[in-house]
């Protein structure tokens, strides 16, 4: 689940792009691509179409009508919006973290070399590929060892242990890609150190580190295995879906916040997305 | 005259490469000096220790008699042109050019006014608002040699600034930067693997070796007095001639020269039957090869001892026989020989 909201360039920072081939594709793989991208999507829209169904409480099909009562629903209750809030905070210190620690660890990685730097890179990619359920058990173990009542800011450091990857990906292949001539023209017209970064480096890896904040941003917003073994008595978004699945009544409640979540989620990635690849573009 | 750089017992090694062995050399305020040498001989290095790139694992490099060897690059009045041009893609031309300004802190109006003054010395004041990846490979060039120059640097350091553009637009760019150097009065070094660029342009060049200076001389004296094998080869490409047959050569000759060069065009190429004089050297073999170049024509020749010897002779004196396969004799005047030290070179100054 994680991994397929990785960033669009790839391990070596080249953009992914296809081919201009000439053939065009046969008729049954074009039919075989359609039927993948509807198996994918149509579910989605279900979610959709049934946070305006007159119905509440099964899925019939077709909805015997349609209806904009149940966004005035959600809109009223102050559980949601509580949920909301929470989980927006959440993500948004959780990135700001990720962010700087994330940043601050490509560009000391990406200066030094040394003989552990490929073991420190595994670890470093580790919280990535571990289970969510491995670190939400190693991180109440933590929390309980240490005596800290979990909330909001256990919460915090657990969404911020796997955003960081998201930043310190997206920046090291900037980095990567940064010719080490352009740093020493710098220095060499008199910039010294800090000049540099803030010129050179900093613009350099800007659009990167802005990708790298809003995938973290949209990964901490829905995440809820760590956050079920982090976050004590609070309800994220996440949890309070989870939750609602069990109670039977204005069922469509949650089909508009789901909704609303798609939004929220969508809209960074998209601009991800776009960032990334003008950038690849530009250089 | 004062020196504006000198190294003094310079070593910097790369793991066991010693990529700068030893060196020591002196460089004069307002040379043009050149660093030439095949690829990995230690040039580019050396460039990154004046630069201040590198540290220098030994020895001691100072500028204008002031010891920097301890001193980052932003402190350094030196200023670079990159092989790559290193140009910030983020920057117009203008930024690029006025970035020396900016980090010293110059205020906007002066950055703008000066670097569009240098943009004009170079000819691209029309570029200023481009970005410059619009510009053509000639044009970033003379960006980077603007940019480099903003400062207004005691010395420039050239990393194969030509290696990259097309024959015609080198040749262009040679002249002019020999003009900018006069006019400027600036320190250039130099650094190239072409040996014609180095003859051409520099007052004085370097020949490097596996990170040392094989010799140190004006292009004429290169030339004309090669010291080792390694020079007569590089540059110019003289035929050197070693041991039996150099002794055989030599003949009772004063001194028991080990080796000696000969350059192409002083081989006098001949018919076997031809007797010669005794102030001649004189060798016969077989063509193995003919290059026709227009104005002359370069024989391979492979004597009887197995040699190979290289003679060019001017079209005029082309014989319809001398084909591959023909035998002919190669003669070549005393006044042409170069004597050679032997192989172990020691740096000279
Ligand atoms: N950063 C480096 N790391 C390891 N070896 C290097 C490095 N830079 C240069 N060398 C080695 O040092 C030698 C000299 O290189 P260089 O100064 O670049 O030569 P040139 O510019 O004459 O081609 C070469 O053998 C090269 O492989
Ligand atoms: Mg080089």
């Amino acid at each position: 689940m994680r991994f397929e909201r990785r960033p669009s360039t790839d391990g070596n920072g080249q953009p992914v792009r296809s081919s201009n081939a000439a053939a065009r594709p046969s008729l049954f793989i074009r039919v075989a691509a359609f039927a993948g991208l509807a198996f994918m999507h149509l579910p989605v829209l279900v979610i959709v179409l049934y946070a305006f169904t007159t119905d509440d409480r099964t899925y019939a099909f077709p909805p015997p009508g349609l209806t904009l009562h149940w966004f005035d629903v959600a809109f009223a209750r102050s559980d949601i919006w509580a949920a909301m809030r929470l989980s927006l905070r959440v993500a948004a210190l959780a990135t700001l973290c990720s962010i700087i620690l994330g940043s601050l660890t490509a560009l000391a990685m990406s200066r030094s070399r040394f003989r552990a730097k490929e073991s420190i890179t595994f670890l470093l990619i580790l919280p990535l590929a571990l289970p969510g359920i491995v670190t939400g058990i190693a991180l109440l173990t933590a929390i309980k060892f240490a005596s800290i009542d979990p909330g909001f800011w256990t919460i915090v450091a657990g969404h911020t242990t796997f955003c960081i990857v998201i930043v310190y990906n997206n920046v090291v292949a900037r980095l990567r890609r940064l010719p080490p001539s352009w740093i020493e023209a710098s220095m060499d017209l008199g910039a010294d150190g800090w000049q540099t970064f803030r010129y050179i480096v900093l613009p350099q890896m800007a659009t990167a580190l802005l990708a790298g904040g809003m995938l973290a941003f949209a990964l901490s917003f829905d995440e809820i295995i760590v956050t079920l073994f982090t976050a004590g008595h609070e309800r994220t978004l996440p949890i309070w879906f989870f939750n609602e699945l069990f109670r039977p009544r204005d069922r469509p409640v949650t089909n508009v916040v789901a909704v609303v979540v798609m939004v929220v989620t969508f809209i960074p990635i998209l601009l991800a997305y776009s960032l990334t690849r003008s950038a690849d573009e530009r250089n | 005259m004062t020196t504006a750089i000198e190294f003094r017992d310079v070593t910097k090694c790369y793991g066991n490469v010693r990529a700068v062995d030893g060196v020591r050399l002196q460089i004069e305020a307002g040379e043009f000096f050149a660093m030439l040498g095949p690829s990995g001989s230690g040039k580019t290095t050396c460039l990154r220790l004046i630069a201040g790139f590198e540290a220098p694992d030994s020895g001691q490099i100072l500028l204008d008699d002031n010891a920097v060897t301890a001193l980052p690059p932003y402190e350094r009045d030196v200023n670079t042109v990159f092989q790559d041009y290193a140009l910030f893609p983020h920057m117009t031309v203008l930024e690029n050019v006025a970035y020396g300004l900016r980090v010293r802190k110059v205020s906007r109006a002066e950055q703008q006014r000066r670097a569009l003054e240098m943009l004009a010395l170079v000819k691209l004041d029309a570029m200023a608002p481009r970005r410059p990846h619009q510009l053509s490979g000639g044009q970033r060039q003379r960006v980077s040699l603007a940019r480099a120059l903003i400062n207004q640097p005691r010395v420039l350091l050239l990393d194969e600034p030509l290696g990259a553009l097309d024959l015609k637009l080198r040749e262009e760019m040679q002249i002019e930067l020999k003009n900018l150097q006069r006019r400027l009065g600036i320190t250039f070094v130099f650094v190239t693997h072409d040996q014609g660029e180095a003859l051409s342009m520099a007052d004085r060049i370097a020949v490097f070796d596996r990170g040392r200076i094989e010799q140190l001389d004006t292009p004429r004296g290169l030339y004309t007095r090669p010291n080792t094998a390694f020079v007569a080869k590089f540059v110019g490409g003289a035929n050197v001639i070693e041991g039996a047959l150099a002794q055989r050569l030599a003949g009772g000759a004063s001194h028991d020269a080990p080796a000696f060069a000969v350059r192409a065009e002083n081989i006098l190429l001949g018919d076997v039957r031809n007797s010669a004089a005794t102030d001649v050297m004189r060798c016969e073999g077989t063509i193995v090869d003919v290059q026709y170049h227009g104005a002359a024509s370069r024989y391979q020749v492979r004597l009887s001892s197995g040699e190979l010897l290289t003679a060019a002779a001017p079209d005029s004196i082309h014989q319809a026989h001398w084909r591959v396969d023909s035998a002919v004799s190669l003669s070549w005047s005393r006044d042409a020989v170069m004597p050679l030290q032997a192989a172990a070179a020691s740096n000279s100054t």
